[in-house]
């Protein structure tokens, strides 16, 4: 049996003694379970274990009584390991005894146990074959793929109804939208953009110095920043700025059932929500990206002159020299495309966003990670493509 | 007395999610005129009915009538015809939060009929009047509160004078005055327009105060035990569980 063990606090200089649980059987084999002590949820307590291997023991036990006489304090902890015993009791049929508890514990363990479980819940806790999580996992991603082929192919007939004058967004919507995505990204567009300009100057610096061949850091700087980066950054940026912002709009629509509402009135949420964010986004974002390329430019520029002791002149003439028109039209091509697909990943992810706040964060985060996901992939398809038709 | 006429029939309809099956077998009437309440413990499927009843979660199995109209089997034209004819309350009012109250209320006047902006403006003012916000034009659903948030909502539910009319839980999270008055509001647009209203509640209150009809959904169960007037299921039910619910658990606990 376990002692008693009585301690000062030092804080306090009241006393404390720690909890403690022990059994016994008596010759009418009844099991009384004795506590002591202070039970309090904010320090260890003593496990049932040993009770429950008694009551699951075929050693003829015939009532199960509890003796809390020795129990100073109390609270939930004390109650889990009294509700332990009684439901181990009930189980093996055994009849327990509770007029010995002190009245608020009685209640309280009447009260946990007047509901009985609920097993049909459909929520299993036995764990899931491997094969079923396969399984399972696949046919999850057949289900994704076909929402995601939905919304692309709704998508596509929501932009096809514009142009039979059949749309029903709001135009003061669309401004909104388009200054969202426009001019309110420029600061960050600026920022990043120059910064990525000043960044491949640098290297390209670096490595061309060696060779004397310095004056090429503008060739490097305009061709990359035109082809590609300028669209790359910008579109990353708008992931994360525009396409989060986005789905976070559509998910908390979703939660607050203002997307409900939409579809009983009729109106749909693809024409009237996610068609003016695809519009404003496609038609900002090449507008972004050549405002992207000038900032990049000038990022390399002041690298060019400050470092490299160029004159402006000739890195602008450098520069002028190095481009092609074939460039910025693939610069644009990427920055189209790329305006479509996060807008398109952003918008799905808001629009299959669940009803609570934890699936707007899910949402978003997703609709950022597709979007930057979609962006690598379809670089790495338009930069195969330009190479193999030699553009 | 004239026979009443059905205005939407539901016809043993199971609902469920996933494998997971919610109610079974519900099969009631709710006639023109009817202030139709869906009653029934929290949790036991009176909103995934109230959804299914306006379009949005088909039923995984039975039919809902909207006259000799079998809604889920309708084509989207049709569907959209008795939508038009909807009005929908939702729990937390759903107003369009980036919208002030006159364009929330006016959005579907444009979007369903050829009228002016003056006329829309006038029915703007006169939704809202009826629903004590007179004045609240500019204003956005942040920047009122919840009670007039769902005022706002009904105003915008009653948009477009809609044949039938559904909330979802109006009194909730209401103090016991503003339901109160969300109740007597509900009570006179019903006998004034004569709409048809379905109301999810577990407010007791508001059932006796302005139920005619009810169907009773058990959770325990997964179907409806009763249905008739809730004044009439309360003089003479005698199943345990509808007299508990009915009596706020004063009967029937012995069960």
């Amino acid at each position: 049996m376990k002692t008693i063990v009585a301690k000062i606090d030092t804080q306090t200089g009241s006393e404390t003694t720690e909890p403690g649980l022990s059994f016994n059987i008596s010759k009418e084999r009844l099991l009384v379970v004795r506590c002591i002590g202070a039970w309090r949820i904010d320090q260890p307590w003593p496990s049932a274990e040993g009770v429950l291997k008694q009551l699951d023991s075929k050693n003829g036990i015939q009532a199960v009584a509890f003796d809390l006489k020795g129990v100073t304090d109390w609270d939930s902890s004390l109650l889990t390991v009294l509700l332990k015993c009684i439901e181990r009791s009930e189980e093996k049929r055994i009849p327990v005894d509770l007029d010995t508890l002190p009245d608020g514990i009685r209640r309280l363990l009447k009260l946990a146990t007047s509901v009985p479980e609920k097993k049909d819940t459909g929520r299993g806790v036995a764990p899931k074959s491997l094969l079923y999580s396969i399984g399972q996992s696949t046919l999850e991603f057949f289900h994704s793929s076909r929402e995601m082929l939905l919304f692309i192919g709704e998508a596509f007939l929501a932009f096809t109804r514009m142009f039979t004058g059949s749309i029903q967004f709001r135009a003061s919507d669309f401004k909104q939208i388009i200054r969202e995505c426009g001019v309110q990204a420029l600061p960050i567009v600026s920022l990043i953009s120059l910064l990525v300009g000043l960044i491949l100057a640098f290297i390209g610096a670096v490595q061309l110095m060696m060779f004397g061949a310095q004056i090429f850091v503008a060739n490097l700087v305009g061709i990359a920043m035109v082809r590609v980066m300028g669209a790359v950054m910008t579109a990353i940026i708008m992931a994360g700025r525009t396409g989060a912002a986005f789905a976070a709009q559509l998910g908390t629509m979703q939660v607050n059932e203002e997307l409900d509402a939409f579809s009983t009135l009729g109106i749909s949420p693809m024409d009237f929500l996610v068609l003016p964010r695809m519009l404003a986004l496609t038609l900002m974002m090449p507008l972004l990206c050549i405002y992207a390329d000038l900032m990049g430019v000038l990022g390399g520029l002041i690298v060019g002159v400050g470092m490299l002791d160029m004159n402006l002149m000739e890195y602008y003439n450098q520069t002028k020299g190095a481009i092609r028109l074939n460039d910025l039209f693939i610069g644009l091509f990427h920055s189209v495309v790329f305006g479509v697909l996060v807008s398109l990943a952003s918008c799905l992810r808001g629009i299959q966003c669940g009803r609570s706040a934890t699936a707007v964060g899910q949402a978003t985060t997703s609709a950022v990670v597709t979007s930057i996901v979609c962006i690598i992939v379809a670089t790495a398809i338009i930069t195969i493509v330009c190479n193999v038709l030699g553009i | 007395m004239p026979k009443k006429e059905a205005h939407i029939t539901a016809k043993d309809v199971t609902m469920a999610y996933g494998d997971f099956v919610v109610m079974r077998n519900l099969t009631f009437a709710v006639y023109r005129g009817d202030v139709f309440v869906i009653m029934g413990g929290s949790g036991c499927g009176k909103s995934t009915l109230l959804r299914i009843m306006i379009g949005l979660k088909s039923p995984a199995r039975g039919c809902i009538f909207y006259g000799d109209t079998d809604f889920w089997e309708a084509g989207s034209e049709e569907q959209h015809r008795i939508k038009r004819n909807f009005g929908v309350l939702y729990q937390s009012g759903a107003l369009w939060s980036s919208m002030t109250l006159a364009d929330n209320i006016a959005l579907p006047l444009g979007q369903y009929t050829d009228l002016g902006t003056n006329d829309i403006n006038e029915i703007v003012s006169l939704k809202l009047d009826l629903v004590g916000l007179a004045g609240f034009e500019k204003f956005y659903p942040s920047e009122i509160s919840g009670g007039m948030r769902k005022r706002a909502g009904l105003a915008r539910a009653m948009a477009l004078d809609p044949e039938v009319l559904f909330f979802d839980e109006p009194s909730a999270g209401l103090d016991p005055v503003s339901a109160r008055r969300l109740d007597d509001l509900i009570l006179e647009l019903s006998e004034s327009l004569g709409a048809t209203i379905v109301i999810v509640t577990h407010e007791l209150p508001s059932i006796f105060a302005i139920g005619t009809n009810s169907v009773f959904l058990d959770a325990e169960t997964r179907t409806m035990i009763a249905q008739g007037d809730p004044k009439k299921l309360l003089a003479d039910s005698t199943d345990p569980r509808v007299r508990r619910f009915l009596t706020r658990g004063e009967e029937g606990m012995g069960e």
